[in-house]
């Protein structure tokens, strides 16, 4: 193996890393040099050809179903120091002499060690019209395919015919996303069985009959041996709207297939281009020759992901280039890992379809065991490829229910803990539980082996500190375990159950030591049982002694009452509701630093008139608040006493104004932009919709707070996806976005349902809060909710755009019957002498000013005094009226 | 406002003193038991000193200082009560210590008290005695 002499530092002490390309293999590499090199002594620039930040291309399809944002790595990956992005620079020239590089602008970037990332390009068959087919390799491609089906169905009146070419997991990938965007899908492939290089001839025909199923045609055994193409040849079709369009493909059997549209995705070739020119040793077919350190022929140049070629193959998955990546950090830092090879492992799911295929898939093994379930009927195929004595597991393929692939995966290569049949789901088996050995690989696309998981999860070697990692998200964050494909997410998350039961950590789903079940076991109970107070609740599913002893506590009752809430609707402090209620719900108003409150009145979508402005201005100016606008579209008034909150509201509701509720776990906001009502670029009424929302969904509490935004085009300038609920304006109706939050983790909204009217818009919100209110965690906010869900963002959708689970309806009605009881909880308050007496400060002085609340000016407006200004004396504004004016 | 029901010392704020042995103990009448919801806090004005008066079902009647001990803000009343196994608590509304209502033991942070103050019962009034922390315990 040729290990090269790493250069030496220059004078600085940094050595510059130059890479070239900007997909996965390059984030990796960036991502775990950054971790692992501490000592900051790299200084890496990545030239990006494309102008995206380097996305997952294994959900490239999800990007042709919608607008799922498909970057890796956290926002701000790129921004750390040492590390220079520079996307749309294309290197033409390498000089491995002078170490160098040239972009096409001219520009010169020198290297200490060059990583070339440059992966491959779709292959185009040798065949006459080739080269005018579209491909299906890029965001930029799938994007251009998501605008030429509705383009080309406007033109012809009619759905689009396209023709796919190539059976395996792009190809399919690709007709099966066509097919939804609205075109009549064909696939052509060579081989006699689709995927034909991953599944057995049985898979591949239970495979066949399920892709036949959702009307996709089937041309199999034969290849292209011509594309007709109308119009001017100046580029692919349709490209810019300007090029050739298709009109057919002939095929070698004699016949012709009509074609709008055609797409190739026949496989893949290196781009190696630039090591050729440089003078790199390249296959036979194509790829930079690398040895197992990922170092290719030249000192200093090292190849990583699709473009490299080991052992005579090049391979278009990422969990090789994700390995080939750590590999060549290792050395670069001067280790001595090396690749150990392709690991071809497959698991998709095709619209709807489970297709999995791994290790020795095909029984090539001799004297091997395959012992098969399959039901054509059903579509349904598994296979386990064992040792002759049936106990050592060599790999496998699943169609229709690949459920048993993530339990077997790990298993590879090692003896199973029962006989191979107890793992076919399919056939009625049930598959033991077993204990994964420490150097399992759990997650195949990172390379994250069991122990390594355990170990974290035990706090050694974790990577917080000595802190252990205990609940999912914060593991996967860790160990980057699960954070690729996803397929091994029940796997990871199975493992840290038993790993928590195991050492006593309960992985009890208890709220508290007052109840011994989970929020929503707690929802669903109250809700059948009709129940209605604390100490009923208590009482029937208490823990034990406690359920007569105890009293609750600041988990649980908060808990409760806001399942009573969400549910019943009723004055939260009522009858022995109020004991319940958390710190702010308790006086409805936000508790401050010094025992103040803030008070935020409502204004729908951030619309509000001069007139109310004026009664905000006056009522801050009469109590001295300080006011602040929100990030919400809203003004909060700081510092009034627990005494004053019943008068300052009298005077905003006899204004016309009511609670925000900024107060409760609860709708908070609707945010909006100005919308096609006054801007010059809106295409909806995007305040309209942002008032009707908030006045539909005010009052509604839920597990956590919930904030929503409507934007009237898709410069998005409301900012919907930072909400739990994001609505964008498309020329033909409303994009829905659910599970975004900002706060301290980050979280885009995931498009949940495209092109909506009025109506259904408002439809599948009431279905999502009113599904999320039933089943989330205490505190848990729609993003971790959604993440945690078995089947996530897919299962929601399922849920509320299909109705799944039968429960549309009675989510809606439930939504119904809130909307119908809202009633402003200031308003209540005012009418009723029992409830303001809660609202005095000394039950035996009920007037009398908390004396210690002191005050100070700063910017012309007050805030709490500190300790040492307090401590000073009367030099400040003390907390009594100020009057402004006698009205 | 508060009637004292004894002779007013010259202690002020002897909840935070040690009470002299053998002084007399001072009651002051603060509010009626019905004027307190059940696990409903609410301030007092005692004397000047600001407590926290908690009535529990039975009932039983807790007054604690009003200062939360880690930030000093007077609002221990507007907390959540609870229980820890037999023990009575209640939680700080700022960042939710758990104290116990009956000793001012902190289960959440050893390092914080919070004081306490005797209380008792007579003739559906509640009355508190601001020295006595020390007897009050004993």
């Amino acid at each position: 193996m040729a290990i090269h002499p790493v250069s030496s530092p220059p004078p600085e002490g940094t050595r510059r890393i130059v890479v070239v390309g900007g997909g996965p293999a390059a984030h990796r590499f960036v991502d775990a040099l950054g971790a692992r090199d501490g000592a900051g002594s790299f200084e890496i620039t990545v030239l990006s050809e494309e102008e995206w930040f380097p996305y997952d291309r294994v959900a490239l399809s999800s990007a042709l179903a919608g607008e799922k944002d498909l970057t890796l790595g956290a926002p701000g990956f790129w921004d750390r120091p040492g590390v220079l992005l520079r996307s749309g620079q294309r290197v033409t020239a390498v000089d491995p002499g002078g170490r160098r590089v040239r972009t096409a602008a001219g520009e010169t970037v020198p290297y200490d060690e060059l990583v070339l990332a440059t992966g491959s390009d779709a292959a185009r068959p040798p065949v006459p019209g080739a080269d005018l087919c579209r491909v299906y390799r890029t965001l930029d491609d799938v994007r251009q395919l998501a605008a030429d089906v509705p383009r080309l169905a406007a033109e012809l009146g009619r759905r689009p015919r396209a023709v796919v070419v190539g059976g395996g997991l792009l190809g399919l990938e690709a007709a099966g996303g066509l097919q939804k965007l609205g075109a009549d899908s064909a696939v052509v492939h060579s081989g006699k069985w689709l995927m034909s290089a991953q599944l057995d001839e049985g898979a591949g025909q239970a495979l066949g009959r399920l892709i036949e199923a959702q009307d996709i045609t089937l041309h199999l055994g034969v290849r292209p041996s011509a594309f007709h193409f109308d119009g001017p040849s100046d580029g692919p079709s349709g490209g810019k709207g300007t090029g050739a369009r298709a009109t057919g493909v002939d095929l070698t059997d004699g016949s012709r297939l009509d074609a709008d549209l055609v797409v190739l995705a026949i496989g893949i070739t290196a781009r190696d281009e630039l090591a050729r020119d440089t003078g790199l040793a390249v296959g036979p077919r194509g790829g930079v020759v690398i040895d197992a350190g990922c170092a290719t022929s030249a000192p200093h140049i090292w190849a990583i992901g699709e473009v490299a070629n080991f052992d005579g193959q090049c391979v278009g998955l990422v969990a090789p280039a994700n390995t080939m990546a750590e590999v060549c950090v290792d050395r670069l830092l001067g280790g001595s890992a090396t690749f150990p090879g392709f690991d071809t492992a497959t698991k998709l799911k095709l619209s709807g379809v489970d297709v999995a295929s791994f290790g020795d898939a095909f029984g090539a093994t001799e004297h091997c065991l395959e012992i098969v379930y399959a039901d054509p009927a059903r579509g349904l195929y598994q296979k386990i490829v064992t040792t002759r004595d049936a106990r050592t597991l060599l790999g496998g393929i699943f169609v229709g229910d690949a459920g048993p692939y993530t339990t077997l995966r790990p298993f590879l290569g090692r003896e199973l803990a029962a006989e191979p049949g107890a793992y076919l789901s399919a056939a009625g088996g049930e598959a033991p539980e077993t204990d994964l050995p420490d150097d399992a690989i759990l997650c195949s696309c990172n390379n994250v082996a069991v122990g390594g998981i355990r170990d974290t999860i035990h706090a050694a070697g974790s990577c917080e500190g000595e802190a252990p990692v205990q609940d999912l998200a914060a593991l996967k964050d860790c160990t980057r375990a699960g954070t690729q494909c996803g397929s091994c997410v029940p796997m990871l998350k199975k493992l840290l159950e038993t790993e928590l039961t195991r050492s006593g950590i309960a992985v009890s789903k208890a709220l508290c030591e007052h109840f011994p079940m989970s929020r929503p076991e707690l929802f669903e109970a109250v809700r059948v049982l009709e129940l209605s107070s604390f100490e009923d609740i208590l009482a029937r599913f208490g823990t034990g002694e406690v359920a007569t002893a105890g009293r609750g506590c600041d988990i649980c009752k908060p808990v409760v009452a806001s399942i009573l809430a969400s549910q019943r609707n009723e004055y939260v402090l009522d009858a022995g509701r109020g004991a319940l209620q958390d710190t702010n719900d308790r006086a409805l108003a936000n508790m401050q630093k010094n025992g103040t409150y803030s008070v935020v009145p409502r204004i729908p979508g951030g619309e509000i008139t001069p007139e109310k402005l004026a009664v905000i201005a006056a009522v801050a100016q009469k109590y001295s608040l300080y006011t602040k606008i929100t990030g919400g579209q809203r003004i909060d008034l700081f510092g009034a006493r627990l005494e004053q909150l019943p008068e300052i509201w009298k005077e905003l509701v006899d204004a016309g104004m009511e609670s925000g509720q900024a107060y409760g776990k609860s709708l908070r906001t609707v945010k909006s932009c100005v919308g096609s009502t006054w801007c010059r670029y809106g295409v909806q009424d995007s305040v309209g919709m942002a008032v009707q929302l908030e006045l539909r969904y005010r009052g509604l509490r839920s597990p956590h707070k919930l904030k929503v935004g409507v934007s009237g085009c898709a410069r998005e300038c409301a900012e919907a996806r930072g909400k739990d609920v994001g609505v964008i304006a498309t020329a033909d109706g409303w994009n829905l976005y659910v599970g975004g939050n900002g706060g301290a983790t980050p979280a885009h909204a995931q498009l949940l349902a495209k092109d909506l009217d009025d109506e259904t818009l408002v439809r599948y919100i009431d279905r999502y809060f009113m599904y999320y209110i039933r089943t989330a965690d205490r505190l848990q906010r729609t993003a971790r909710w959604q993440e945690e869900l078995d089947g996530g963002l897919d299962h929601v959708r399922d849920v509320i755009v299909n109705d799944s689970l039968g429960i549309a309806a009675d989510l809606e009605a439930a939504m119904a019957r809130h909307v119908d009881s809202y009633e402003d909880e200031w308003a209540a308050t005012l009418k009723d002498p029992e409830r303001l007496r809660r609202f005095r400060s000394f039950v035996n002085a009920p007037d009398e000013a908390d004396p210690t609340i002191v005050s100070v000016l700063e910017r012309g407006q007050p805030r709490p005094a500190t300790a040492e200004e307090s401590a000073a004396g009367p030099v400040h504004l003390s907390g009594p009226v100020i009057p402004v004016r006698k009205a | 406002m508060t009637e004292t029901l004894t002779e007013t010392t010259p202690w002020g704020r002897a909840a935070h003193q040690p009470f002299g042995v053998g002084a007399p103990r001072l009651w002051h009448r603060v509010c009626r038991t019905e004027d307190l919801e059940d696990s409903w806090g609410e301030a007092a004005l005692v004397d000047g000193v600001q407590v926290a008066l908690f009535k529990l079902a039975g009932p039983e009647v807790y007054a604690v200082d009003q200062r939360d001990p880690a930030t000093a803000a007077a609002v221990m009343a507007r907390g959540i009560v609870g229980s820890r196994g037999d023990r009575p608590t209640i939680a700080s509304p700022l960042h939710k210590q758990v104290y116990d209502l009956a000793t001012g033991e902190c289960y959440t942070d050893p390092s914080l008290r919070l004081p306490t103050f005797a209380v008792r019962l007579a003739d559906g009034w509640i009355q508190v005695s601001l020295g006595a922390e020390a007897e009050a315990a004993a």
